[in-house]
């Protein structure tokens, strides 16, 4: 049911990567911080309708990498190619190279089932489980077995929804259906939920889009933190919010990566004057 | 303040006479069509209740019925005249000479012979087999004086029941004025009582009313049904599950959606042709067993299970599954995990359909040799049998008065059979909502 195309052809194979990273040594681009993933040349297509053009990004180890466009350019299609979600997608179709610890994820010998607890998402929309808020945490650790016993899982649960900022809230009521929760909350849920199965790398949807000022400044408390251990990838339609909690910013547009650069750089000094455009709100 | 400028509030328009009547309009329609709805609804109600009346009215009559209390002498000389009370003896004895001279001792005038057939004609055709029963069972009764309850044959039954009207002239009526003195006397005897119709539940079929039970019928439909639910529910919910979840799309599951879409018009005694030509000529099965009419029902019922599963899975949010599988369910996992236990209701629906038809079905069945008459109760999947359906057919087409409130007390027991069933269901799938 995967509608990856996986080519083979010379121009993707290992040995372009191998050119890239070469290229990239070149230019001194790789120094010091290893990138945890890699997207060479990534294409997407919706049936005949393309939503990604060639998107070449690195999304360094510990740092979080904000993606950042205007609706529709393609962000969410990014990061879904990132832990081969489109693969579910049935009319969706990838091309080029992504890699992970400079492994390709398309790789037959990659599981997307191991891929996808070692790159965790937050979706755009909040979609806890119709089952209790406990269950929402526990249900990952519970089928990659991280716990083993119930006081591990109480304390995995607990520690996952304390980190979301959600805990105060909950922690009377874990019994109770994750359905429950008002949309903030249970983006937060959604939240503690990718954190509890421990991801290398966590891909976040717009995870604020619901939220309010104060949780809003939990999750980023939450990012911060998490950076120490974690890769993380954010998109967000919040300008400020990119320039707070990411250190390298992508501006996507059209199903083009426009510029990518440290964040500081591309807010204080866009090269592109889409990018400017956009950032300054300029643009429509 | 002219109004050309369009984009002003339109005030003065929506607090005109006009779109005043425009509203009450709209409200008279809204009104008119509840009340479509409440007619249609008080009409379906009316026949049902017309139907559930006429049923019962006519079948209630049945869970009740007349025996004769005689006290009869289980003579020696009759049942084993050596003594040896060997299990042959005793069971090839004349135990209906025993049941006719215990009624003939009440009415000792009674001396012609025609007389005294025409009196002993009250006495059931099943009297003899339930006296033998008791002697096998107990056989220290021979010898010994039993006032015992013996089925009365059902004309005079129905005499008392009043399904058999007195006033008609004797000879527009089954029973002779004299039979039914005689029934008069031994009913102010007290030698005729009423009471619940265990026969009803505890025989098989047969020809005379009064014996006719409903349990070859009875456990026939279990049988039949715990094989088309052994196997529709698993084959049909596996189907579904395959078929939405793990099937690529293309031009052969295209192919198989719309065969499934069209089985499920196929008229059931097409079914029923296939059964008796694969299951029977070509396997060799047993006829008239339930195993075949189990197989041939879940060949019907698949179908529906499988469109109602398709639909209840694909009503799952896509979100859900995303959830699940991008904190690394695998795929059966999303489905076992999620999407099945959130789309059990659904299922279940389909399931209940499936069943309530299966239930009732006929006519596939008549094809395989169901309609036997069945006196024996099925003892296995094997065995020939009936099922209720059937069993109500073949009520319905005797002439006898006393199948007229059997065939409806058939039907009421039918009903409350496939009730029951629909009710552990209904329960079932509350369960499974609960969990949201
Ligand atoms: N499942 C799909 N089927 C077909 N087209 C899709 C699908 N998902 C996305 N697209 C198309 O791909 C393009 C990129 O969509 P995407 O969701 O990646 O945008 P986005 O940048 O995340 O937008 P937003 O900021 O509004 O979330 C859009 O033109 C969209 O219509
Ligand atoms: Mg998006």
């Amino acid at each position: 049911m995967t509608a990856h195309t996986h080519t083979g052809t010379p121009t993707r194979s290992t040995g372009s990567l191998a050119a890239g990273i070469e290229a990239r040594a070149a230019t001194g681009a790789l120094a010091g911080a290893g990138n945890k993933m890699d997207a060479k040349g990534v294409k997407v297509f919706y049936g005949a309708k393309q939503a990604l053009k060639g998107i070449d990004l690195e999304i360094p180890d510990r740092q979080v990498t904000a993606l950042i466009g205007p609706s529709g350019c393609g962000k969410s299609t990014f990061l879904r190619c990132l832990n081969r979600m489109n693969d579910t997608i049935g009319i969706a179709r990838v091309e080029g190279l992504i890699t992970l610890d400079g492994q390709d994820i398309y790789d037959r010998e990659i599981d997307p089932v191991q891929l996808r607890a070692r790159v965790g998402m937050v979706f755009q929309k909040p979609n806890p489980f119709p089952k209790s808020i406990y269950d929402n945490i526990a249900y990952g650790p519970r089928i990659h077995g991280l716990a083993s016993g119930r006081d591990e899982m109480d304390e995995i649960v607990a520690k996952s929804l304390q980190r979301a900022g959600l805990w105060n809230e909950v922690k009377d009521r874990l019994k109770e259906p994750g359905t429950g929760l008002s949309g903030g909350q249970q983006q937060r849920l959604c939240i503690a939920r990718a954190v509890a199965v421990s991801p290398e790398v966590i891909l976040m949807d717009e995870p604020c889009s619901a939220l309010d000022p104060i949780a809003t400044a939990h999750v980023e408390e939450l990012i911060d933190e998490l950076r120490e251990n974690y890769t993380i990838v954010i998109v967000t339609h919040n300008m400020q919010q990119a320039a707070r909690v990411s250190q390298r910013t992508a501006f996507f547009h059209l199903g083009d990566m426009v510029e990518v650069g440290d964040t500081e750089d591309i807010f204080t000094n866009p090269r592109d004057e889409r990018t400017q455009g956009y950032i300054t709100g300029r643009y429509g | 303040m002219t109004d050309i400028i369009s984009d002003t509030p339109k005030a003065a328009i929506y607090q005109s006479d006009d779109f005043a009547a425009r509203l009450r309009k709209r409200y008279a329609a809204e009104r008119r069509f509840k009340m479509y709805g409440v007619v249609a609804i008080g009409v379906a109600l009316g026949m049902l209740a017309i139907l559930l009346t006429s049923i019962v009215g006519q079948g209630y009559t049945a869970f009740a019925q007349h025996d004769l209390a005689l006290e009869v002498f289980f003579d020696p000389a009759e049942i084993d005249p050596q003594g040896s009370r060997d299990p042959a003896v005793i069971s090839n004895a004349n135990y209906g000479a025993l049941a006719r001279t215990a009624l003939q001792a009440v009415f000792p005038e009674v001396e012609q012979r025609t007389d005294r057939r025409r009196l002993t004609s009250m006495i059931s055709n099943g009297a003899a087999f339930e006296l033998r029963q008791m002697v096998i069972d107990d056989p220290s009764l021979i010898g010994t004086r039993k006032q015992v309850r013996i089925p009365l044959a059902s004309d005079y039954d129905q005499v008392l029941k009043g399904n058999i009207d007195r006033t008609l002239p004797e000879t527009s009526r089954k029973v002779t004025d004299q039979q039914i003195a005689w029934v008069d006397k031994l009913v102010a005897n007290g030698q005729i009582v009423n009471g619940f119709n265990w026969r009803l539940f505890a025989n098989g079929d047969s020809r005379d009313p009064e014996l006719a039970g409903l349990k070859a019928g009875l456990v026939g439909s279990l049988l039949t049904l715990m094989v088309t639910l052994g196997l529709a529910i698993p084959i049909g919910i596996s189907a579904a599950v395959y078929l939405e979840e793990f099937a690529p799309k293309n031009k052969l599951t295209d192919l198989i959606e719309v065969n499934i879409n069209n089985l499920a018009a196929v008229p059931s005694i097409v079914f029923g042709l296939l059964g008796l030509a694969v299951f029977l000529n070509a396997f060799n099965m047993p006829r008239s067993a339930p195993v075949v009419g189990g197989i041939v029902l879940a060949l019907m019922t698949l179908p529906t299970i499988i469109i109602a599963g398709r639909a209840a899975l694909k009503a799952v949010p896509p979100s859900i599954r995303e959830a699940a599988l991008g904190v690394g369910a695998s795929p059966l996992q999303v489905v076992t995990h999620h999407v099945l236990p959130l789309a059990m209701p659904g299922i279940l629906t389909g399931v209940i359909i499936g069943m309530a038809h299966a239930l009732g079905e006929t006519a596939p069945l008549l094809m395989i040799g169901m309609i036997a008459f069945i006196v024996d109760t099925p003892g296995g999947f094997g065995d020939a049998s009936t099922v209720l359906p059937v069993q109500i057919f073949m009520w319905a087409d005797s002439p006898e008065r006393g199948f007229v409130e059997r065939t409806s007390a058939a039907i009421m027991v039918l009903l409350a059979f496939l009730i029951g069933m629909n009710a552990i269901a209904v329960f079932l799938r509350k369960q499974f909502e609960r969990r949201w």
